[in-house]
């Protein structure tokens, strides 16, 4: 199989081999061999967690930089709506964003929430479509679909069939930018401010599309620390937001089913609370639901490994800019007539990924390995420790079947094991000890004979 | 010669909200990692977890078994009462005998039965009031 790209890596000088990132990983994606962290390529899903919880800061996301865009000509800054968020302490408007954006280098910005204005309207042309499975399952954030084509290949026809708004927002940004200014396509760089290393993988592996409109991704923090200095002085800006307040609302948790203004919808977020629902759906305990919105990260996008401000303050500052906009709605905004189905739609499925959860491609050998297993399971301490490298007794008795490991790398096993083979040695040395004794009893005897026999 | 079958019992008692739903997803877990179809395996989930459920919620307790051979998945279940008194009634769907508690969250739809038997290549029952009810559905891995 392909190995994909991942955004997600590890900085090997940093990494001591904790079992931090293990214990977190929602796909039991990383293990500890050699004393540092490897993160096994087709369980990744890029979620970031790993990022959150490393005490070393061993865990990195691959992304763009503010230098590298300047190795294209002409320059397009998306900003994700979670960017937005970020400025709590300091009253400002979309505006002034936009403004402080080109101020560092771009020169032209154009809003990913207004491709997700685009996204919403052709959601609701979706939602009134009943021969689609139900509910139609968002899929916007990449890790969702990543753990779909992973973990719940059966749903992959759930998954609402459009393009990403970044997406959807580069195509129609390249595409005015060169009718303007009569430029080539390829002499524009698009990046993306991204909230996660997800969307990172997304613009390098598409989902559902052969290549990416995008060209790079640039974090959030980095984004911060450029514009925050310069928002003050743009304080008296008058550009206008070119989104609805549901386009800009898709940045937090519930966005998205709320800007679908159709009542029997449900918004989960955080990727555990992601996947029990899937295993609802999945079971078909939630036919009856229409639409549901997964967001990997807690709080949604803004609540993303690559942001700067609390997920539940930059929640409240959303709220407080989208109250401030005019209360549009893209019904009015937006005007579908104008897209072409394809530039919208998803040019091809989304494959099932699932191959790396089989023991074996053949049933047979994965039946006796799963007994195996089972049988090892059954001598192992059952603590989840970690401390072999694997993140539970019953991956570890997995990576034993599949060859990664030995029992003996359990610790527990191995002070049992340790323990007995002292014994051994100890019963050894008492053996040779009795024997020696009997010798010199034998030798008393002898003694005494003698000293009998001379008297 | 192919392998002897993996079987796994699961204890599953009566009323236990707490674990319910807990051996039907180890048994997910298990099918997904011997390489099952996703849509067998869709179809044995769906039809465990509404036996599991049915053991917690109508059985005074039982156990639920799987047997997976290269060629079928058998799931079963046996319980030890009451046993269900019209089975020509129960088979039919939106009947249920579940009390309020149950139907409190959410279960009594009255579609366990039909929902097994609907996801089985096989299914038989059998039940003797006061005694206890057995299921046992089998699966065809193409």
């Amino acid at each position: 199989m392909e190995t994909r790209f991942h955004s997600v890596r590890l900085d090997k000088e940093r990494c001591r081999g904790c079992s931090n990132c293990l214990m977190h990983c929602p796909t039991e994606a990383i293990r500890v061999r050699g004393g540092r962290a490897h993160i096994i390529d087709e369980l990744c899903i890029d979620c970031g967690a790993c990022i959150r919880v490393c005490s070393y800061h061993a865990k990195v996301a691959m992304t763009d930089h503010l230098e590298d865009i300047q190795a294209f000509p002409y320059r397009i800054a998306l900003p994700a709506p979670s960017f937005y968020a970020q400025f709590s302490h300091q009253a400002h408007s979309i505006g002034q964003i936009m403004d402080a954006l080109k101020q560092i280098g771009f020169h032209e910005v154009f809003e990913v929430a207004r491709g997700a204005d685009i996204v919403t309207r052709a959601i609701r042309e979706l939602l009134k479509d009943h021969t689609l499975p139900r509910p139609l399952i968002s899929s916007a954030c990449p890790t969702v679909t990543r753990i779909i084509q992973v973990r719940f290949p059966g749903l992959i026809e759930h998954l609402v069939p459009l393009r990403q708004p970044m997406e959807v927002a580069a195509g129609i940004a390249r595409r005015a930018f060169c009718e303007k200014y009569h430029v080539q396509p390829e002499e524009i760089g698009i990046f993306f401010i991204t909230p996660c290393a997800a969307k990172m993988t997304a613009i390098r592996s598409p989902l559902g599309q052969r290549k990416s409109h995008v060209d790079g991704a640039i974090s959030i923090t980095e984004a911060y620390g450029a514009v925050m200095p310069l928002l003050n002085d743009l304080r008296h800006s008058k550009t206008p937001s070119t989104a609805t307040p549901l386009g800009v609302g898709w940045g937090s948790a519930g966005g998205e089913a709320a800007a679908t203004r159709h009542e029997n919808t449900l918004a989960v977020d955080g990727i555990e609370n992601v996947i029990r629902v899937l295993e609802e759906v999945e079971l078909g305990k939630l036919s009856d639901l229409d639409f549901l919105e997964t967001a990997a990260c807690v709080g949604g996008c803004v609540g993303g490994p690559l942001v700067y401000d609390n997920n539940f303050v930059a929640r409240n500052t959303l709220k407080s800019i989208t109250r401030a906009m005019p209360q549009q709605d893209p019904q009015e905004t937006v005007d579908l007539g104008c897209f072409n189905q394809s530039s919208l739609l998803m040019e091809q499925p989304i494959m099932p990924n699932d191959t790396q959860l089989k023991l074996s491609e053949d049933m047979e050998e994965a039946l006796d390995k799963m007994k195996l297993m089972d049988e090892i399971l059954e001598r192992l301490p059952g603590y989840d420790c970690g401390s072999c490298g694997s993140p539970s007794c019953r991956t570890f008795a997995e990576d034993i079947v599949r060859g990664y490991c030995v029992e003996m790398d359990c610790i527990f096993l191995l002070k049992d094991r340790l323990k007995l083979m002292a014994q051994q040695m100890v019963d050894l040395s008492q053996t040779q000890r009795e024997l020696m004794g009997k010798e010199a009893a034998n030798a008393k005897t002898a003694r005494e004979t003698g000293a009998e026999n001379a008297e | 010669m192919s392998a002897p079958a993996l079987q796994k019992t699961y204890q599953v008692q009566h009323r236990d909200f707490g674990t319910a739903g807990e051996a039907s997803a180890d048994i997910k877990r298990m099918l997904r990692q011997l390489g099952v179809q996703s849509d067998i395996l869709r179809r044995v989930s769906v039809a465990a977890y509404e036996a599991e459920l049915n053991l917690v919620i109508h059985s005074l307790g039982g156990q639920l078994s799987l047997e997976v051979d290269t060629h079928h998945i058998q799931l079963s279940t046996s319980d030890t009462g009451p046993g269900i008194a019209d089975l020509e009634a129960a088979m039919r769907a939106g009947f249920s005998t579940a009390d309020d508690e149950a139907r409190g969250m959410g279960f009594g739809a009255g579609m366990g039965l039909p929902n097994m038997k609907r996801n089985a290549d096989a299914f038989d029952i059998q039940s003797t009031l006061g005694q206890g009810t057995q299921i046992a559905m089998t699966f065809n891995l193409s």
